[in-house]
């Protein structure tokens, strides 16, 4: 930066600018070729910027994750799902620390990122801003939530910036795991009593929506998806994933005897992935509240406020002990330097 | 009537299973209690995966307690089904979480004894406690290296958390003698090498802590007197609370499989 300012900016700048152009040009044909960009390869900053919110956000997400289903480990009914919800949500944790470790190879410390969060001023995924009302929760959680995750994560696996797309290869194993495990708790529901049957019919119907609404506004309002997709950060479009989910989505619930809650879902004969009475098309949903999708994005979710009171108290009440943990570091560094 | 606790036929090796189980599975929720509370993401991944290797103990322990009642009984019926006062855990794995120094001083306690006890379990005549033992030996070495390191941290870091790490250390050291009581049902065990007699570890544990408050500049509380009566069912005010968050959705829905 400071020889830069030795030369006269009037005769750089244009050398400049047409060197950046080449440099773009060549980017893009990197991108093109489906060559994975690394962390000191040259990028346009705005793919930068881009890649900084979106793997900063999908750390966020994972981290205000844990909160929902950390609500349920002191209550869960068996000590074996004690202990899968409890590795679940460790396993969150860990995604939450790759990613990131992931952003932080874009040049912003998580320190920055963390505080983005706790401030309000960076984004997380709208469908943690839901509560987990009963134990029914736990496998709608893992079967909708992680099953949307997954239908999101695994065109990641090849975006173009490769730390991104290592971390989601990583991430996406545990996360059908999650899936499965969710699935197998609503399971065991629905062969259960018809009130824990009624439990998982009440618990699909307070998830449907919401896990329709986390791929995304329709392709027509996305503000970032044209340039992501260029870049081959984004794969597939909003509507295009959710799709996907919901052609999955359908024959699962009618496995397990529950009924979507949604009156105007519908199946489409056509080109598709879903099957129905062996013919191709796809399932159709009902439209979607996007209202309140906005009113959670601003903040007017049944629990925002709660998951980032929660995350902010934790950092207050845990100020002492990163304290204590720099001051010894200190202190053993300075007898080192002594010794 | 299935909302009613259980009763268990507590032979001397019953018995024995359940108050191990019983440590493990208290202290394991306890720490599993901490999610989305850590200081740091780091620690709140520590605390919960001693909290699960806690948790998978139990679980061992209260399948071979199954097996020897041989009474239709089950790991979920021993953790959802009895009340406080049929609970055999030690006082200090009840304790409550404190903050994060009282649950680093918690741990420490109980890892400096969990760790030499289940080593010198390895010996034990008991195939399957032999292999229990082992794997918790592992675990609880890992524990007691992790506890130990923050105990020291926090000893020796800035004064408020030396002030906070020292107060837990006095509050918590009065549940430290338990661990090596031996009652006339666990006499029976040791004398037939099932288990080993945990008095003679006093000395290591002695050492072993010493050691830590030495390097962490905290001192052991002067006041010699021990709390006792975990291992026969009398317990803190504060078991109830656990064991109602617990068991709560096991008393709601009784007989449902889950
Ligand atoms: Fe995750
Ligand atoms: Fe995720
Ligand atoms: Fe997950």
């Amino acid at each position: 930066m400071y020889t830069q300012g030795l030369s006269n900016p009037d005769t750089a700048a244009p050398a400049k600018a047409a060197e950046g152009a080449g440099l773009a040009a060549r980017f893009q044909e990197r991108v093109d070729a489906e060559e994975r960009i690394e962390a000191n390869d040259w990028m346009p900053d705005a793919y930068r910027r881009t890649l900084t919110r979106q793997i900063s956000q999908h750390a966020h997400s994972e981290i205000i994750g844990m909160l929902p289903e950390g609500n349920w480990v002191t209550r869960a009914p068996t000590l074996r799902r004690k202990a899968t919800l409890l590795a679940k949500v460790q396993d969150e944790a860990g995604h939450g620390l790759y990613l990131y470790a992931a952003a932080e190879t874009l040049g912003r410390s998580r320190e920055e990122m963390f505080d983005d969060l706790l401030s309000g001023k960076a984004k997380y995924s709208s469908i943690f801003n839901y509560p987990t009302l009963t134990w029914a929760d736990m496998g709608a959680i893992g079967w909708l939530v992680d099953g949307a995750a997954i239908m999101n994560q695994i065109p990641l696996c090849r975006c173009s910036y490769g730390p991104y797309a290592r971390a989601m290869i990583r991430v996406c194993k545990e996360e059908s795991f999650h899936q499965r495990q969710g699935y197998e708790i609503m399971v065991a529901l629905c062969r259960g009593t018809p009130e824990q049957k009624a439990m998982a019919q009440d618990a699909l119907n307070r998830w449907y929506w919401p896990c329709l609404m986390m791929f995304g506004p329709p392709d027509g309002d996305s503000t970032h998806s044209d340039q992501s997709t260029r870049w081959k950060i984004k794969r597939f479009s909003n509507d295009e994933l959710r799709q996907k989910f919901l052609d999955a989505l359908v024959p699962q619930t009618e496995f397990l005897g529950l009924t979507l809650p949604d009156a105007d879902l519908r199946f489409e004969l056509g080109e598709g992935d879903a099957t129905k009475d062996g013919a191709r098309g796809h399932w159709r949903h009902g439209s979607i509240n996007w209202d309140e999708f906005r009113q959670v994005l601003a903040g007017n979710g049944p629990c925002n406020r709660e998951r980032i009171a929660a995350r902010r108290r934790a950092h207050k009440e845990g100020a002492w002990v990163r304290e204590a943990a720099a001051a010894y570091a200190a202190k053993q560094a300075k007898q080192k330097l002594a010794a | 009537m299935a909302t009613t606790s259980i009763q268990v036929n507590e032979t001397p090796l019953v018995l024995y299973l359940l108050r191990r189980a019983d440590d493990a599975l208290i202290l394991g929720h306890r720490l599993s209690e901490w999610i989305g509370l850590g200081p740091i993401l780091e620690e709140e991944m520590a605390l919960g995966n001693i909290g699960l290797d806690l948790i998978g103990q139990a679980r061992s322990l209260y399948a071979y307690a199954a097996e020897a009642e041989a009474a239709g009984n089950d790991e979920d019926t021993f953790a959802y089904l009895r009340d406080a006062p049929q609970y055999r855990n030690l006082l200090l794995a009840e304790q409550p979480n404190g903050d994060f120094g009282q649950t680093m001083v918690r741990q420490l306690f109980y890892s400096a004894f969990a760790d030499p006890y289940w080593r010198a379990m390895t010996a034990s005549g008991d195939a399957t406690l032999a292999a229990v033992a082992a794997k918790s030996e592992k675990e609880s070495a890992y524990h007691l290296r992790h506890s130990s390191e923050w105990v020291i941290r926090l000893g020796d870091g800035t004064q408020e958390s030396h002030a906070r790490v020292q107060e837990a250390v006095d509050v918590l050291w009065p549940y430290t003698g338990e661990m090596f009581e031996c009652d006339a049902a666990e006499r029976t065990l040791a004398d037939g090498r099932t288990v080993i007699d945990p008095a003679p570890l006093r000395d290591a544990w002695d050492g072993t802590i010493g050691a830590v408050l030495s390097r962490a500049t905290l001192t052991l509380p002067q006041n010699g007197w021990m709390q006792s009566g975990g291992r026969t069912g009398r317990h803190s005010e504060h078991l109830g609370h656990l064991l109602s968050t617990m068991q709560h959705v096991q008393r709601t829905y009784p007989g449902a499989a889950w």
